[in-house]
């Protein structure tokens, strides 16, 4: 199998390979995407979270369908979380896209965290790549369900959607810090079983007092089981796609996104080195011990690994 | 790291009964592994679809309805017409001995029935895999 050339007529299979090698760190891999990276920039990239159970992955399965009746193509990375003890994981969003297994204009890739904590997992940056030089005119990104802080697909999306359910906390909840504030449009789901209206309120109040009123992220109740206001969802992912491009906001975006891209990068492989040497020389082994029996402090041991490429 | 290995968990045809798949999914995820688990009443078309998406090491198919000889080796079928030959089928569930011979010339590499323990699956995997 080809790739490289598979990948650019769309074909699914190398598209699905190029993602496992770039989940296991392969050069050959990273070399591929260096190499089409042109091809890239033209996917619209909408983030996916909200809580565990809020019916991410069943709005995202309704939004794609949406999408298919116009006819464009549509790419969805849905993540779960990996153990942090076995490294293993059951990733389970597919269930609920199932009928979407077989439309040729639509990919589905589970991935694992493997050790991320921002909701996401490392090869998640290069996957959308490849989404993109596949021809996804679409690309979700579907977060582990998130607590209060995981925030990072606030630095890969175009847009950020978050979906809440009603009843799941009060008005407190509402301006503490964190995903309150990385959302662009509202979704509440599940609007159906009652309460969503006190929970649009809380979120209005919130949006109220934001001083910075360029932009104010909208709310839609919705009930994505029941297939209802989908397409309101849909009209407000465009909205706001509309308001970043016509205020010059998504080339700030795309230019922050890619700072953070190049310094994740780069903090990566420095601490492989660094970590290597120091795992070489068996030093985080003698260091932990000298720790713990005080003959030194965390500080002075955290000098002695970085004297490691310091020379 | 060491790579995951990747498996699809896959229910196909009509029955309901996910209980054990359930149960292998659980203790795959406790071997390490990433599983996949798409649910339900799957059709061998969509058990495919999903295997080549996700790129997976085994698909693993289980089966209480009787359904097993026309399910399974359809599964197996559809992938080798997709070019698709390094993934370890596996299959399990309430399987006569009888039909065990036919499922394996089919490409059903190895069919675990009622009273496998968990272990066994899991080292059968880890010894098969075809890449």
């Amino acid at each position: 199998m080809n790739i490289e050339e598979g990948l650019l007529k769309g074909e699914k299979r190398a598209c699905a390979r190029l993602i496992t090698m770039l989940e296991n760190n392969d050069q050959g891999a990273i070399d591929i995407i260096k190499k089409l990276y042109k091809h890239t920039g033209r996917a619209y990239v909408i983030g996916v979270t909200g809580p565990p159970g809020s019916g991410k992955s069943t709005l995202t399965d309704r939004l794609t369908k949406e999408l298919r009746k116009k006819n464009k193509k549509v790419g969805i990375i849905a993540i779960d979380p990996t153990s942090p003890f076995t490294g293993g994981a059951i990733l389970g969003d597919r269930i609920r896209m199932k009928d979407l297994s077989l439309d040729k204009g639509v990919f589905i890739r589970s991935m694992g965290t493997r050790g991320s904590l921002g909701g996401m997992s490392k090869a998640t940056w290069g996957a959308i790549k490849v989404l993109d030089i596949y021809g996804a005119d679409y690309i979700f990104i579907e977060t582990v369900g998130v607590g209060q802080s995981e925030i990072d697909i606030v630095k890969i999306a175009h847009t950020v959607l978050m979906v809440m359910v009603p009843n799941l906390g009060d008005d407190i909840q509402a301006i503490k810090a964190g995903i309150m504030e990385i959302a662009d449009v509202f979704a509440i789901n599940k609007a159906d079983l009652g309460g969503a209206n006190k929970t649009q309120l809380e979120i209005e109040m919130n949006l109220d007092l934001n001083e910075k009123k360029d932009y104010r992220p909208s709310i839609v109740q919705v009930s994505a089981s029941k297939n209802e206001n989908i397409d309101k969802v849909i009209k407000k992912l465009s909205e706001h796609r509309k308001y970043l491009d016509e205020t010059g906001e998504m080339i700030e975006r795309r230019k922050r996104n890619a700072k953070l891209e190049v310094i994740r990068l780069v903090e990566e492989e420095l601490m492989d080195l660094i970590m290597n040497k120091a795992l070489e020389e068996d030093m985080l082994e003698i260091l932990s011990e000298q720790i713990i029996s005080r003959d030194i402090d965390p500080y002075s041991a955290k000098d002695n690994i970085l004297k490691l490429i310091k020379k | 790291m060491e790579r995951p290995i990747r498996v699809l968990v896959a229910k196909p045809g009509l029955d309901g009964h996910d209980r054990g798949a359930k149960v292998i999914a659980r203790s795959l995820r406790d071997a390490g592994m990433e599983v996949i688990y798409t649910g339900l009443r799957q059709t061998p078309e969509q058990i495919v679809a999903a295997a080549i998406q996700e790129d997976v090491d085994v698909v693993a198919m289980s089966i209480l309805s009787g359904a097993h000889n026309h399910l399974f080796p359809k599964v197996a079928k559809l992938l080798r017409e997709e070019g698709v030959d390094d993934m370890l089928i596996i299959g399990g569930g309430v399987i006569p001995d009888g039909d065990i011979p036919f499922l394996k010339e089919s490409g059903i590499e190895e069919i675990f029935t009622p009273g496998t323990s968990t272990t066994q699956v899991i080292e059968y995997i880890k010894n098969n895999l075809k890449r």
